[in-house]
C-alpha cells in the first residue's frame, strides 16, 4: 500500500460530516474533569472530532516511525516510541510507558536501594 | 460520574475502525493503548479549554475554547479540518431543526383541517334534522284536511 493512498484515506475520513465516536461517552469523560460545569454542544462535537483526528494522527505517526511496516501491523512499542520521541505526544508518556524486562526493573530497583544505603 | 474505569474508555470497535482508516492492522495491545490515549487526550483538551473559559470568566465551554486548546497543545494541524467539520455539523443541525419545525407545522395544519371537517359534518346533520321535521309537519296538515 503506497503512502499516498493512506494519506488520501485519512483525508477522506477527516472530511466526513459525522463523527464515529459516541458524543455521550466523550461528554462523560469531559464531565469527570474537575471545575467543568457546562459544555456547549459545538464544543462537545469539536472535542469528539479532534479525538478522532488525534487517534488517526497517533496511529499514522507511530506506524511510519515504527518497525511494523514490513508486517503491516501496529504494535504497542511503536506507540511507546512515538510518545517518547514526538513532542506533541509527550503527555502520553505516563500512560504509554516503554516496556522493560522484569529483571532489568528489579536490577534498577536494587541499584537505587544501594544508592540510598550509601547515603 | 462513571462507576467503572472502563466507562471512561471509548468503544474499542470504533477506535479500531478509525485506526484502520489511517493505517493498517493494530495489534490488540496497541488498540487498547490508543483507546486509553484517546481518553487522556479528551481530558487534557477539556482541561486546557476550561482554562480559556475561566480566563474569560465563563462557566460554559464553547467551541472557541476547544480551538484555543488545540493550539495550546500544539495540534494546529487539526484547526482547519475542525473548522470545516464544525461548519458541516452546524449546517446539519440547522437542517434538522428546520425539518422538525416543518413537521410541527404540518401537524398543526392537519389537526386544524380535521376540526373543519367535523364542523361541516355537524352542519349537514342539522340540515337533515330540519328536513325530517318539515316532512312530519306536512303529514299532520294532510290529516287535518281529511
Amino acid at each position: 500500500m503506497s503512502e499516498k493512498t493512506m494519506e488520501e484515506k485519512v483525508e477522506q475520513a477527516t472530511n466526513s460530516k459525522n463523527v464515529s465516536l459516541p458524543m455521550s461517552r466523550v461528554r462523560l469523560i469531559m464531565k469527570s474533569s474537575p471545575d467543568v460545569s457546562c459544555i456547549n454542544q459545538d464544543a462537545l462535537f469539536l472535542t469528539t472530532k479532534a479525538t478522532e483526528l488525534f487517534v488517526q494522527h497517533l496511529a499514522l505517526s507511530s506506524y511510519k516511525n515504527g518497525s511494523g511496516k514490513e508486517t503491516n501491523t501496529l504494535s504497542y512499542s511503536d506507540l511507546a516510541n512515538a510518545a517518547e520521541e514526538t513532542e506533541t505526544f509527550q503527555f502520553l508518556t505516563d500512560i504509554l510507558p516503554k516496556k522493560i524486562l522484569a529483571r532489568d526493573y528489579l536490577k534498577s530497583l536494587e541499584e537505587m536501594k544501594k544508592d540510598d544505603d550509601s547515603l | 460520574m462513571a462507576e467503572r474505569p472502563e466507562d471512561l474508555n471509548l468503544p474499542n470497535a470504533v477506535i479500531t475502525r478509525i485506526i484502520k482508516e489511517a493505517s493498517t492492522c493494530p495489534l490488540r495491545e496497541a488498540r487498547r493503548a490508543i483507546s486509553q490515549a484517546a481518553s487522556v487526550f479528551v481530558l487534557y483538551a477539556t482541561s486546557c479549554a476550561n482554562n480559556f473559559a475561566m480566563k474569560a470568566k465563563r462557566k460554559t465551554l464553547n467551541a472557541g475554547d476547544v480551538m484555543s486548546a488545540m493550539e495550546e497543545m500544539e495540534f494546529e494541524r487539526f484547526l482547519q479540518p475542525l473548522r470545516e467539520a464544525l461548519e458541516a455539523y452546524k449546517k446539519g443541525q440547522k437542517g434538522k431543526k428546520e425539518a422538525s419545525e416543518q413537521k410541527r407545522k404540518d401537524k398543526e395544519k392537519k389537526s386544524s383541517s380535521t376540526d373543519e371537517n367535523d364542523k361541516s359534518r355537524d352542519e349537514e346533520e342539522d340540515e337533515h334534522m330540519d328536513d325530517e321535521q318539515e316532512g312530519e309537519n306536512e303529514g299532520e296538515e294532510e290529516d287535518v284536511e281529511n
